[in-house]
């Protein structure tokens, strides 16, 4: 049997999605697959443009996995608009010349930007807001100008506006209508968004008309309003709106809306029966849906029914919660009250700027629609509760009430959900996915993401998809309990804050005050952690000493056999020979066995413990200074050689890695650090696999952040691009300092950040555009910790009291016996095989 | 019948933390909490070193405790039964101070 020849016109984020659906469905063997692609390059990320501005780049955009057509023998032509369709022969043809036939046809053709019909909107500086190309020529008149207007003041032009303020420009936004986001909000959100955005520093003009773009004094351009009010600004971006781009369509006969718009019925067929529409240019039931999920729904329709197995597109929701500029706006369903006696609830909240409303049927009984501003929350729990058309409790307005005494209603907890509500729709993930998940073994919300990635696209439904994952682990009897441990009913962020409050310095008054017992492992090295965050507190101090683990008490990692490593700082990895002579002559004196480590450091194996205070004192005269490998902190910057030596590269990585190391070094966090610098792209320090990575380009350093990952590796994520070495310096004191506030107990840097609400584009909020007011603040607080940091060994060498504690016994001056084996000219630790053989030696005596 | 022998000063020893005495050719982990002193054998049965006096020690569920630095199994101060894996203990001795003098019996 031959295959079935599919062509889909359009690679945008539609086209591309129902072409992998279709490439994984079970029947994609007896499909031939052919898209027409117009932009110079595949599917790409349209919803989070803006980061472009604010550190990705276009192939970070990308939604296409590398080889993803090659390897599933789809044949793609990029850069090559499809111009013509014979529907009679069934062929396409393309502006290149190929003509394609096909079987079914796939129209996937999107949408473009409506700009309104003013004089002047061709002028030089006046753009639209849709492809990289766009983007691209942004940057350009950016660069050029100071100031920038976004026509527009829907969802896609508030976007838009970030990403002027990203540009760097002074950035207005002018809205026809009398406020902002007018289809999604009411009067009363849209005025809490505009002050919010307002604060931001963007200037938002409502009510206002444009009727001409002409020459500016100052800028550019000067624009021109209907009240007689003028505008002057560089750029002019268009973001009034969508419109499908039907025009092939209708050149070859396919029936269209009456306001445009390729007809489809809900199989998402045209009037022709061999030819689908889907997406932004398809016109279902009167509507052009703007969004992408339901045009990836209407993809599963068609892939269905390719696969002859039912699937119709019925219309979809249009609620959204997204982020803007850092401010939670979220709608839901109808929030007019369209249905004239629909009854509303509103609580408004001036200090805390928040404004929620909910629209409910006349009887009380179902929830029509809501708004949500400056806190969405709630918009997990009231999508769910509309679209499966759940009851509302008696007094409805509970469900946007601020639960301060803690109470809550259970009513509408993950549990009232049914196992089909779908929880992320940018996965379409239901309730029963996470469930089975849950049973599969996933613990953690890090483990949701991986499995199901439900809360990997726009991250909107996290709050929702944690409550379902802590509700049905303690239905497992799992206790979902963020206590430390029994000792106090605390997590490790709300003791550091305790702590930094009530300027509390030892365990025992911590103790006392918040908690309970003796104390264990767990809280005790918390706090040890914490104190040493906070104050740079010594750990041999006498009070200190009992909240240290054994690596940070004796100031050395404990091997296998109960001796210790030595490893002392080499700051970027760069050695002097002199030092490397001492290392070696320590070595040769006590014995110990000698490795490169992974970190690109020298350690020295084997020591007894009371041959420590000896070892580092010979290292220290010698220039040394302690590692910190045995502790949670800063370990090692990785580098190559950089600008210096290497043929390739950019920048001087090497004084960039010591910069580095010695501004971080000793620093106390949740978990150890290591970070990365690489001259080039070429990458040799694999600064990607690191918590922090710098990579320098021919424009500044690129700034990749959270990889590493531990037990599950994980690649850094690009958080920022060309920076100057000051801003690198500014973005990491920040970051670093925000995870050790806020950081659970032993979480990496890769956890953490899958863990934040919002993960990377909260934390660039937080880091780049100061959208806590913290910016300042922790830069200071790392600056303090800086100036107050000492060599660990350098302190316990210099005072009897702190050498005193590296005694093997507190009775006898005999060392304890230690059994050792030679192996390619070194020691290594005994077998329980060899002890018993008797073949170890003991090496105590030292000369 | 074994008596208890005189190790060390109360000064030797570390206010909720831990030290390794030589007793008779014995390794003895010497524990501080509480006023109390604790004595067990530094032998980790589990990670086969001589490093029980390392471990970090306070309380669960009431049990005053140990946790083996090498690998966080919790033993009990006062009886040396390991509290995570059943049948595994390690020798307790009897303790005491005196005149801020430390006695263990072997």
């Amino acid at each position: 049997m031959s295959k079935q020849k599919i062509v889909v016109i359009g690679n945008g984020m539609v086209g591309h999605n129902f072409i992998e659906k279709l490439v994984a469905s079970e029947g994609y063997d007896n499909f031939e697959v052919h898209t027409f692609c117009e932009e110079p390059r595949v599917a790409y990320d349209r919803v989070y443009l803006s980061s472009y501005f604010s550190g990705k780049t276009a192939e970070d955009l990308t939604l296409v996995k590398p080889k993803f057509y090659e390897k599933n023998g789809v044949n793609i032509y990029i850069n090559d608009k499809a111009v013509d369709i014979d529907r009679s022969a069934k062929t396409v043809t393309s502006e290149a010349g190929i003509t394609i036939s096909y079987d079914k046809l796939v129209m996937a053709t999107g949408s473009y930007p409506f700009v309104p019909p003013i004089e002047g909107n061709n002028r030089d500086g006046c753009l639209v807001y849709r492809t990289i190309e766009d983007l691209d020529a942004m940057k350009e008149v950016a660069a050029r100008g100071k100031v920038g207007v976004v026509v527009g003041g829907g969802l896609l032009g508030l976007e838009a506006a970030k990403a002027l303020v990203d540009l760097g420009l002074d950035t207005h936004v002018v809205e026809f209508a009398p406020r902002l986001m007018p289809v999604q909000l009411d009067d009363g959100g849209a005025a809490l968004l505009k002050r919010k955005i307002e604060n931001l520093g963007v200037t938002v003009h409502t009510s206002k008309a444009t009727t001409m773009i002409t020459d500016g004094q100052h800028c550019m351009n000067k624009m021109v309003f209907a009240d007689g009010e003028e505008l002057e600004t560089d750029m002019v971006l268009f973001s009034a709106g969508i419109r499908p781009r039907d025009d092939l369509g209708a050149k070859v006969g396919l029936e269209l809306g009456p306001r445009g718009g390729i007809l489809i019925d809900n199989q998402c067929r045209t009037n022709d029966p061999n030819v689908f529409a889907i997406g932004e240019c398809a016109l279902h039931d009167g509507m052009i849906y703007g969004l992408v999920a339901p045009g990836y729904a209407m993809a599963q329709a068609v892939v269905n029914q390719l696969n002859a197995e039912p699937g119709s597109f019925e219309g979809a929701d249009m609620s959204t919660k997204l982020k803007l500029m850092g401010i939670d706006v979220a709608s839901i369903g109808d929030p007019h009250g369209n249905d004239e006696n629909a009854l509303s609830y509103v609580y408004e909240n001036g200090p805390e700027e928040i404004y929620k409303k909910i629209v409910v049927t006349p009887d009380g009984k179902k929830l029509l629609g809501a708004v949500l501003v400056g806190d969405a929350e709630d918009f997990g729990n009231l999508l769910q509760i509309m679209l499966n058309d759940m009851d509302l409790p008696d007094h409805p307005d509970m469900l946007i009430l601020p639960n301060r005494d803690g109470g809550g209603s259970e009513l509408f907890g993950p549990d009232a959900l049914p196992e089909t509500a779908q929880l992320c729709s940018c996965y379409d993930v239901s309730k029963g996915d996470i469930v089975n998940a849950i049973e599969g073994g996933c613990c953690t919300m890090a483990d949701i993401k991986a499995t199901t990635e439900a809360g990997t696209g726009c991250g909107g439904c996290v709050q929702l998809v944690t409550n379902v994952l802590n509700s049905e682990l303690e239905k497992r009897g799992v206790e979902v309990n963020t206590d430390i441990c029994e000792h106090f009913g605390h997590t490790r962020q709300e003791l550091y804050h305790i702590c930094q409050v009530e300027e509390i310095k030892d365990f025992d008054t911590l103790l006392s005050k918040h908690g309970k017992g003796c104390g264990c492992e767990v809280c005790k090295q918390a706090v040890g952690s914490i104190f040493a965050s906070l104050w740079n507190s010594y750990a041999l101090e006498e009070d200190k000493i009992a909240l240290q683990d054994t690596n940070d008490n004796y100031l050395g990692n404990m091997q296998k056999d109960g001796t210790y490593s030595v490893i002392p700082r080499v700051p970027g990895g760069e050695i002097t020979p002199q030092k490397l002579i001492v290392l070696g002559e320590v070595a040769t004196k006590y014995k110990l066995y000698t490795k490169v480590n992974g970190g690109q450091r020298i350690v020295l194996f084997g020591a007894q413990m009371n041959d420590l205070p000896a070892i580092w004192k010979t290292l220290i005269e010698a220039g040394f200074e302690s590692g910190q490998a045995y502790a949670k902190s800063l370990r090692t910057v990785k580098s190559c050689v950089g600008s210096t030596w290497c043929r390739f590269g950019l920048d001087d990585s090497v004084t960039m890695a010591i910069a580095l190391e010695n501004r971080y070094k000793g620093l106390r966090s949740p978990h150890k650090l290591k970070m990365g610098v690489s001259g080039c792209t070429r990458e040799c320090a694999e600064a990607q696999a690191k918590d922090i990575g710098l990579i320098s380009t021919e424009n500044g350093w690129n700034l990749f952040v959270c990889g590493n990952g531990g037990m599950k590796p994980r690649h850094a994520d690009l958080f920022a691009t060309d920076l100057t070495t000051e801003q690198v310096f500014k973005y990491v004191d920040r970051l670093l300092m925000f995870y050790i506030k806020t950081a659970d107990r032993m979480q990496r840097t890769a956890t953490w950040m899958d863990n934040l609400e919002g993960g990377l584009a909260y934390l660039q909020d937080v880091v780049i555009n100061d959208s806590l007011g913290m910016g300042e603040a922790l830069e200071a607080q790392m600056e303090a910790l800086h100036n107050t940091y000492k060599c660990d060994w350098k302190t316990a060498i210099e005072n009897p009291e702190f050498t005193k504690r590296f005694r093997s016994f507190v009775n006898v001056d005999t060392p304890a016996e230690q059994l050792f084996v030679q192996e390619r000219g070194q020691i290594r630790p005994a077998t329980e095989a060899e002890k018993l053989a008797g073949i170890a030696v003991e090496i105590k005596q030292i000369a | 019948m074994s008596e208890f022998i005189q190790v060390c000063s109360t000064n030797d020893l570390v206010k909720n933390s831990g030290v390794a005495a030589l007793i008779n050719g014995t390794q003895v982990a010497l524990f501080y909490i509480n006023d109390e002193v604790y004595a067990l054998n530094n032998y980790d049965p589990i990670g086969k070193a001589n490093v029980m006096s390392r471990g970090m020690i306070g309380d669960l569920k009431g049990e005053l405790m140990v946790a083996a630095p090498l690998q966080k199994q919790h033993y009990s101060l006062k009886t040396g039964v390991c509290m995570d894996v059943e049948g595994v203990s390690i020798p307790s001795y009897e303790a005491k101070i005196e005149n801020n003098q430390v006695f263990v019996k072997l």
